[in-house]
């Protein structure tokens, strides 16, 4: 087996497609904020585990690395993630970047989704993603890095 | 910004700065344990900040290719238990390894959504009752199928971070899971037979990645 044939296999998956990329410029970086929205579906051993194609998501503390990836899916290497959660996460990279000067801090918040949804996401769209949004805005979020899985 | 190693997906969901990653899925800063190369994947993601007008949509300059050649060496441990089911006492025997790589890694992967680490040994026999012609709504699966099925393999790609000889590439673990282990083809097996019974489709279908022949 080999990753192309996932990729061929999940390529031609419908997605939403949106009118405005809602594009802006944020402020210099080194004043910014940033946060990573991952669908790797991670979670902290005490939250609830991600249902069958579940809408809602989880709040990854940034001081915190017990995380679990809670996918359902298969069709991905897991084995990276296994060895370093910077892979699918990368908040000591942030944390690295923000005491060199480069960023202006790391988020406390990060979220997590899970990835295997339905085409339409629409749960995703009208709810649930506006509250993780509000959620990263209360927190003065700037810059959103999302890491697919 | 959005990082994505299916570039169909970025470009028909056109994020304000998608930056088109050719990683393995699964690891979308690429490398585990290089935090030079996972920067170098941020920084790239930062450079498109520096663009005024946009959508912006990059492709990274590294590819990184899944590594079909390069197998995983894990060795297994010995049987223990001649009269139990091979796959049964393959999963009781690499416990010690699974221990250590939680001790190490956290569990991360391994056992946690239906079943423990120590209701692996009857998960596999469960399954085998599948293989051996039991029909799969009495072999007592304890829990959802697909479930129990990443619980498992979950269970023995973390043991494999104790067991094997070197860091493992990506799709290694996998490779190694259902071509090497016994628990591994076994699960092929049952997919099979599941799917030759007119079970549901999901049922079978997710037992193994996709891609895997029935």
């Amino acid at each position: 087996m080999s990753d192309q044939d996932i990729k061929n296999l999940v390529g031609d998956l419908p997605c939403p497609t949106f009118d405005d990329p809602a594009f802006n410029t944020p402020k210099p970086l080194q004043q910014c904020r940033v946060a990573v929205v991952t669908s790797a579906a991670l979670h902290h051993p005490e939250d609830d585990d991600f249902e069958s194609q579940d809408t809602s998501f989880r709040i990854l503390d940034a001081s915190r690395r017990d995380v679990a990836l809670g996918h359902w899916s298969p069709n991905f290497d897991r084995s990276g993630f296994a060895q370093d959660v910077n892979v699918v996460w990368p908040v000591d990279r942030l944390q690295e970047l923000a005491e060199e000067g480069v960023i202006g801090s790391v988020a406390p918040r990060h979220i997590a989704f899970a990835g295997n949804q339905d085409e339409t996401m629409t749960s995703i769209r009208m709810d649930s993603g506006p509250q993780a949004a509000q959620l990263l805005q209360d927190d003065e979020v700037d810059i959103v890095i999302l890491t697919p899985v | 910004m959005t990082i994505g190693s299916i570039p169909a997906h970025i470009e028909n969901t056109k994020p304000p700065r998608g930056l088109i990653c050719h990683f393995p899925l699964g690891r979308p800063l690429g490398l585990p344990g290089d935090p030079d190369f996972q920067r170098s994947v941020l920084n790239a993601l930062f450079d498109m900040l520096n663009e005024s007008e946009g959508p912006v949509l990059r492709t990274f300059a590294h590819s990184l290719a899944d590594v079909e050649d390069e197998g995983l060496v894990c060795s297994l441990p010995p049987r223990l238990d001649p009269n139990e089911h091979p796959a049964v006492d393959e999963a009781r025997a690499i416990k010690g390894a699974y221990e250590r790589a939680v001790s190490k890694h956290g569990n991360r992967i391994g056992a946690s959504r239906a079943i423990g680490a120590d209701d692996v040994p009857a998960a596999v026999e469960a399954f085998a009752r599948i293989d051996e012609g039991t029909p799969w709504k009495e072999a007592e699966i304890p829990g959802v199928p697909m479930r129990v099925a990443q619980d498992i393999r979950g269970y023995y790609q973390t043991a494999a971070l104790e067991l094997a000889e070197h860091t493992p590439g990506a799709w290694a673990g996998e490779d190694w899971f259902y071509n090497d282990t016994e628990t591994g083809k076994l699960m092929l097996r049952v997919r099979t037979v599941l799917k030759n019974a007119g079970a549901p489709q999901p049922l079978w279908f997710f037992l193994s990645p996709g891609d895997r022949p029935v």
